[in-house]
């Protein structure tokens, strides 16, 4: 199977700031915003390049989000940061009048998303974030997969017209894509060739799909490993294309199976092509305090968990 | 004021447009509309200064945003007579395929309408994102709002009004329409607000009042007083003393007509007190 080198683990969120630092060199419109969570969301170099595209709200984040909606009219382009939780949930109404229904180019960062943000426990743990973005009319939801893309998609978006979530998270992972590369909204990445089952992964669980392919390989398993960085729009097609040869698939996300990308591929897959399915992905519950690996570990989000969803959908082929 | 005559002709008439549509679907806001007329007719015929083209990025012209999203109808009959839309679209306001919605969105392409409202409370804060892009823009122009007194419960209006203060967005005159009334009843039997003016001033905001919302002069003269404070390093706040469903004598004083359209005869009442003046669409 491909090989795939991990650069040097480093946190997606630090992807986020680079590639908004770049922002802030190359495209005079781009606009930050920040809810009190500047180091958290690293953004301070854009800051300290560009202290008046700079807007600290406080802890104030529904005022953010109408705001950021408000800038685009006269021609800015908002990034708006804190962590996913606060992204989302706490200002859904906000978001989804002001921002989608409105046809606002804002571009929400959500950093901290997932059980990875670890010790502060499920008040911050946000699991149903993505549903709720993506079931926005008109809402990009992209989850890339670690430093490389998260900065490459930031910067991405900046050119795309409309409203987009872009999640990432705190801890540092494996940093295995390639430098500067061209991230395509909506575009799957095809990271391994397979023929058994398909495994499709987002974010964090991308590196942990690798880890299981090579592991299944070992037991004569070949796996398909995509990554889909965009669930909404998302990449039926390099789905569909997939499925076809292996006839099974597997979905792992770090977020509930409810409202996550497993239910959009099983929603499109129902229609297009009944397809054996298991999802790695929280089961309807909150998290809890721990360190990542404990929490990855015990929520079965973690390589070993995408192995044994492996067998069990091989066995209903 | 030779121009007086003209907006008096054309508050009446925005009255009977306001009475007609509701009255056609059955449905709709008249009292909160009726109370905002003479507001929104000297705002947008006398105090901002509009580029003759709508452009959604509004760059060196007034903008103004709705908070108050259900007196759609005042809304959508000033911008039909400003020239932003024909004047006959008002015959499809909360139809089936029309770009008059029930509440104002920009979903449909309705020229002169450059946000969504409808869910309370958030048009402060997006006054306030179009304030600061009008300064990073080095452009002159002011943003304008309305707001409900009875919105002003919303707590996202709070985090706005702090923020708005603490960041010299004076480039903004937020203007409340201090009616006393809200669905359920007076705001002070729903929730008591308090002293608005001393609120706003706490948060440091200049608050000046209009006293009469309903007499144009007034308006005028309250407005280009607000427009003079504007620059200064602070905020500024109007507050529009002004009664629920003016110019129609049965839907004054109370909160009964915040939703409620009239019936046929109601109809013919409230228009035989407001009779036309510029033509009914």
């Amino acid at each position: 199977m491909k090989k795939y080198i991990d650069q040097g683990k480093n946190d997606t969120r630090s992807g986020f700031g680079a590639g908004l630092t770049e922002l802030g060199r190359t495209n005079p419109n781009v606009v930050a915003l920040c809810a009190d969570l500047i180091g958290s969301l690293k953004m301070e170099k854009f800051i300290e390049e560009n202290p008046e595209r700079f807007f600290q709200i406080g802890i104030a984040e529904a005022n953010m989000m109408g705001i950021a909606a408000g800038l685009t009219i006269g021609g800015k382009i908002p990034f708006t940061g804190t962590f996913a939780n606060f992204s989302t949930g706490r200002v859904y109404d906000q978001i989804r009048q002001s921002i989608a229904y409105s046809d606002k180019n804002v571009k929400i960062c959500a950093s901290h998303a997932g059980l990875t943000l670890g010790e502060d426990g499920a008040t911050h743990q946000i699991l149903e974030d993505i549903g709720m973005m993506k079931m926005l009319p008109g809402m990009v939801v992209i989850n890339p997969c670690d430093y490389n893309q998260t900065k490459a998609a930031t910067i991405a978006i900046a050119d795309y017209e409309g409203p987009v979530y872009l999640r990432f998270g705190r801890p540092k992972v494996a940093n295995f894509t390639p430098v500067d590369q061209k991230f395509e909204i909506g575009k799957a990445v095809m990271l391994n060739e397979g023929t058994d089952v398909t495994i499709v992964a987002t974010g964090h669980l991308v590196w942990e799909a690798l880890i299981a392919a090579e592991n299944l390989e070992k037991l004569g398993i070949s796996a398909e490993v995509i990554n889909i960085h965009t669930i909404k729009p998302l990449d039926t097609a390099a789905i569909l294309k997939s499925v076809e040869k292996t006839g099974c698939i597997v979905s792992a996300e770090e977020h509930n199976y409810l409202g996550g990308l497993g239910e959009s591929i099983a929603g499109f897959l129902a229609t297009a092509r009944p397809t054996p399915q298991e999802f790695v992905a929280t089961k309807d519950t909150f998290g809890e305090s721990g360190t990542p690996e404990q929490l990855m570990e015990k929520y079965g989000l973690n390589h070993g968990a995408i192995e044994n969803a492996v067998q069990k959908v091989l066995k209903r082929k | 004021m030779p121009k007086l005559q003209e907006l008096q002709d054309l508050t009446i008439q925005v009255r009977r447009d306001i009475l007609r549509m509701v009255h056609k679907v059955s449905s709709g806001h008249p009292g909160g509309s009726l109370g905002c007329t003479e507001f929104l007719v000297a705002l947008y015929n006398e105090t901002m200064q509009l580029q003759p083209e709508f452009d959604m990025d509004g760059k060196n012209e007034d903008l103004f945003f709705l908070s108050n999203g259900h007196i759609s109808p005042v809304f959508y009959s000033v911008l039909a007579r400003r020239g932003y839309f024909p004047v006959d679209e008002l015959n499809t306001f909360r139809l089936i395929n029309s770009r008059l919605q029930g509440h104002p969105t920009t979903h449909e392409g309705l020229p002169g309408v450059r946000i969504a409202s409808g869910s309370l409370g958030q048009g402060m804060s997006v006054a306030l994102g179009a304030a600061q892009a009008k300064k990073l823009n080095q452009d002159p122009t002011l943003v304008y709002t309305l707001h409900g007194d009875g919105e002003l419960q919303e707590g996202q209006n709070w985090e706005a009004i702090m923020y708005a203060a603490g960041k010299k967005v004076d480039n903004l005159i937020a203007t409340i329409d201090y009616n006393g009334q809200q669905i359920d009843g007076s705001t002070d039997d729903v929730l008591p607000m308090g002293d608005l003016k001393l609120k706003f001033e706490a948060f440091g905001w200049d608050v000046l009042e209009i006293k009469e919302g309903n007499n144009l002069e007034a308006i005028i003269k309250g407005l280009a007083e607000a427009k003079t404070r504007t620059g200064k390093g602070k905020p500024v706040c109007i507050l529009l003393h002004t009664i629920m469903g003016h110019g129609v004598d049965f839907m004054m004083y109370t909160h009964a007509w915040h939703g409620k359209a009239p019936s046929d005869e109601q109809l013919e009442n409230a228009l035989a007190q407001n009779p036309a003046t510029l033509g009914d669409y």
